[in-house]
């Protein structure tokens, strides 16, 4: 099955500098055929530079790629796909103004006396789609269909571009446990068929689900590769995080003491929208972790968005310290004190053209007003505290945001609401596409606002997560509060079968 | 995107002995080119160079540059703004002739103290430009399509305004606005520095301009953030109303007229060019409000040199046009870097 002999990809001593940050040093990496190979690191690792290097989106510095023991350059992507690398890239990186087939057929259209026949290359991409288990009217706009569908879509054209090599960065992160499990079949597929995968996940379970080897990297180095089957659960973190994993395993019942806040200090009474979310209740107390989960769509995030003003609610409202808070828009719920760190922070959360420091800024300074600029001193040393508490992997306060990495820019929004100092702050997946390390820090720090006395509601869909660190969990499925658990009750048997029943 | 100031390449740069402080400033570039353009001119023309103190004011041709881009740098400054915020201003010619209408037919018609009427000039900017901004930030219409809007409608309303015909006029306190000097130095240039200075310290001292940069780099998450993106972008168009007002009365002061379908034609254009040689991106998220003056002066100190240069008036054009895609091109960092390993190379080879 593995066959380590004849690597199909292969690369050798590949480096890569960015102004100020060694993205790569020296790192080996082998990919056989028919192997699911998953790459491995903490965010700023270097696994997203590995993966552009490789695709020649980046010139490495130094080091040679090697396909099919040949060397190759390829120039961008669409040479390397030429040569028999595909990508599907975090970011879905198709066209959503075209229709399904136009996307999927691109540059491959069936053509007939040097037109194009539009018929058969629909016929074509629905077959390809087929394959997928994808049916789909493949005339309707790409951008129509939910992310996960584009996902499939771009991981289609991937496959049926005759590749040898398929790089998957992080497929998973917009879709859902179905869709997943088609993923992954497909996968199994592709390795049958002799093709190498490389996989970037940060879900273990994915990785023990799915992999042949494990090739961790950590500040842009290898670390090691690893058949996977060898390598049990804590010794892959340690290898990710180069430290013993105490803090991560640091369990709920030592942190009780934070529960002695002022109690309901933050009471939701029956808020609601109509085809969005069934009127919900809940109360909240001060240094108190609510944890809020259910699968996709069950309401999570259209409730965190009800709650900060993002949407507006037609029913019910919200009482801080017994009084009403005004949710006309997000800029009266930050006044009143809460704060929003959204699921989606590339659309909603950073400023990409901004720098770190400006983004850090933003909260605080839009509730100052425009006409009380906080001093550029001041700017300067909360911005670098930020930075150094939550471990920001920058250069400089300066560097704009959109240029680090996805990780960075959580550590970014967050670090907007924690200078602001909220009473009531609400995580949307705040650990989603966050590797472990930024995940403890985060987790560590939530901690600790909390036994400062702030309230905090974090939505998730990762019950391991909700279970280490939640007081109380409210449980939702299909737009609506089905329980709500707490103390010893809090388990993930027990969220489960609320889930489910 | 804005990564014309990007950090990177810098190190290619220092062996030509400047500072890295300065070359990473943003109007580092469009200042060495206006540097370079002005000494080419007066190269080719010496007297280009020549600035003389007659009768106690100055003269020369890099006066007349300054003079002529006063109006255009106002145009520019507001335009700079509205750009910020992911957006476009195609009125701001139609502003000036509407100002202009005002200004001229209430000098014409009524007796009203000259403050007054400076205020009703100012003020039609103001509604204009809170038309533009409605449009935009409450009825989402898109910025090109709502501005197109009254470019087209707005010589029509200043045409209504002047009753379809030049409105001339005379008033020694218009005049001097539009030829006067104060220390040697026209009014109009006090004016438009008095106006791009203000907000400068609007934009840069307050978070104004911080605000602005937010919401045209994005304006979901600046709304949750907590900034009022609305208004943010309605308060941009207004801006840029009153200072193509203000362009509009200096207009009208310079002719003693106002024209309603020739004043600040095709000004937008000039305005956008600027606003880019200042190292924008049309996207949105940064501006600069000096390097668009300095753009602004590209593009004056062009017009004029080539004038002077004697070059055919029929070459004038695409000569400009030629140096404005040769500054463009020095701001793209990618030709910047090869342009440097080039040399690099040819110093080696000798």
């Amino acid at each position: 099955m593995t066959d380590m002999t004849q690597p199909v990809l292969s690369v050798r001593g590949v480096g890569k500098v960015f102004p100020g940050v060694k993205a790569l040093q020296g790192v080996d990496f082998d990919l056989a055929a028919g192997e699911i190979h998953a790459l491995l690191g903490e965010n700023g690792a270097g696994k997203s530079t590995l993966i552009k290097v490789i695709t020649g989106v980046h010139p490495r510095d130094e080091g040679e790629v090697l396909l099919e023991g040949r060397a190759i350059e390829p120039e961008h992507p669409g040479d390397a796909q030429s040569l028999g690398i595909s990508t599907v890239f975090q970011e879905v990186n198709l066209i959503p103004t075209l229709s399904v087939a136009e996307n999927l057929m691109l540059e491959r259209q069936v053509r007939r006396g040097g037109l194009i026949a539009w018929k058969r290359t629909a016929a074509q991409a629905k077959e390809a789609l087929k394959t997928l288990g994808l049916e789909i009217d493949v005339n309707r706009a790409l951008g129509s269909y939910s992310v996960a569908v584009q996902q499939l879509v771009a991981i289609a054209r991937a496959v049926s571009l005759d590749a040898r090599v398929l790089i998957l960065d992080e497929p998973t992160a917009s879709l859902d446990s179905d869709e997943i499990q088609t993923l992954f079949r497909i996968m199994r597929e592709l390795k049958a068929k002799g093709l190498g995968i490389i996989f970037v996940t940060h879900f273990l379970d994915q990785v023990y689900a799915l992999t042949d080897r494990i090739t961790v990297l950590r500040n842009g180095r290898r670390v090691g590769t690893f058949v996977t089957a060898e390598l049990n659960r804590v010794d892959l973190i340690n290898q990710m995080l180069g430290r013993e994993l105490a803090e991560i395993s640091a369990h709920r019942r030592q942190d009780s003491e934070c529960f002695a806040g002022i109690s309901h200090r933050i009471r939701i009474e029956g808020l609601g929208r109509k085809r969005v979310l069934n009127p919900v209740s809940l109360d909240l107390s001060g240094g108190e972790i609510l944890g809020l989960t259910g699968l996709l769509g069950s309401g999570r995030t259209e409730l965190c968005e009800l709650i900060f003003g993002a949407r507006k609610a037609d029913s019910g409202r919200v009482l801080l310290d017994g009084e009403p808070v005004s949710l006309r828009s997000p800029r009266h719920a930050i006044r009143a004190g809460f704060g929003l760190c959204p699921e989606d922070r590339k659309q909603d959360g950073i400023v990409a053209e901004l720098s770190v420091r400006e983004n850090i800024m933003l909260a605080l300074q839009g509730r100052r007003g425009w006409l009380r600029p906080i001093p550029r001193g001041e700017q300067q040393t909360l911005a670098d505290e930020m930075i150094a508490a939550l471990g920001i992997a920058t250069p400089d306060s300066e560097k704009p945001v959109g240029q680090l990495s996805g990780g960075n820019q959580q550590k970014v929004v967050l670090a907007r609401w924690l200078v602001s100092k909220p009473v009531f702050l609400l995580l949307d997946e705040p650990t989603r596409g966050i590797d472990v390390g930024a995940h403890a820090d985060i987790i560590q720090l939530i901690k600790t606002l909390c036994s400062e006395g702030l309230a905090l509601l974090v939505a998730s869909s990762e019950l391991e997560e909700i279970v280490a660190f939640a007081d109380r969990v409210a449980v939702m499925r299909d737009r609506d509060k089905v329980s709500e658990l707490s103390g010893e009750s809090i388990t993930q048997d027990n969220i489960i079968e609320a889930i489910a029943q | 995107m804005t990564s014309l100031h990007t950090r990177s390449g810098a190190s290619a740069q220092r062996r030509f002995g400047v500072p890295e402080a300065l070359m990473q400033r943003q109007w580092f570039a469009p200042l060495g080119a206006l540097l370079l353009i002005v000494l080419c001119m007066g190269v080719v023309s010496p007297d280009f160079l020549s600035i003389r103190f007659v009768d106690g004011h100055l003269y020369g041709s890099l006066v007349d540059v300054v003079h002529r881009g006063s109006s255009a740098a106002l145009v520019a400054v507001g335009m700079a703004i509205v750009i910020g915020t992911r957006g476009i201003d195609l009125s701001v010619g139609s502003v000036i002739a509407i100002s202009g209408a005002v200004l001229a037919v209430l000098i014409r018609d009524t007796e009203l103290p000259p403050w007054l009427i400076l205020l009703a000039a100012v003020g039609s900017g103001v509604l204009c430009g809170l038309w533009n901004g409605v449009l935009v930030a409450y009825l989402d219409i898109q910025p090109i399509i709502s501005t197109l809007i009254l470019m087209v409608a707005g010589r029509g309303i200043a045409q209504m305004i002047t009753g379809g015909q030049i409105v001339t006029f005379h008033g020694e306190f218009f005049e001097a606005i539009g030829s006067g000097y104060l220390l040697g130095i026209p009014w109009r240039v006090l004016i438009a520095a008095a106006v791009i200075l203000l907000l400068w310290l609007t934009m840069r001292k307050t978070a104004l301009g911080l605000f602005v940069e937010a919401v045209g780099g994005n304006a979901r998450a600046s709304r949750l953030a907590g900034i009022d993106s609305r208004g943010i972008t309605l308060l941009a168009y207004v801006i840029s109303g009153i200072c193509s007002a203000v362009a509009g009365i200096i207009i009208a002061a310079d002719i003693r007229g106002a024209d309603a379908n020739n004043a600040g034609l095709w000004l937008e254009l000039d305005a956008i060019l600027a606003v880019v040689l200042g190292g924008a991106a049309l996207m949105g998220g940064r501006f600069y409000l000096g390097a668009t003056v300095i753009g602004v002066l590209i593009i004056q100190s062009l017009t004029t040199g080539i004038l002077l240069s004697g070059l055919p008036t029929q070459y004038t054009l695409v000569v400009k046009a030629g140096v404005v895609l040769l500054v463009l091109l020095m701001q793209v960092p990618g030709f910047r870097r090869s342009m440097a390993a080039l040399l690099r190379r040819r110093q080696h080879e000798s």
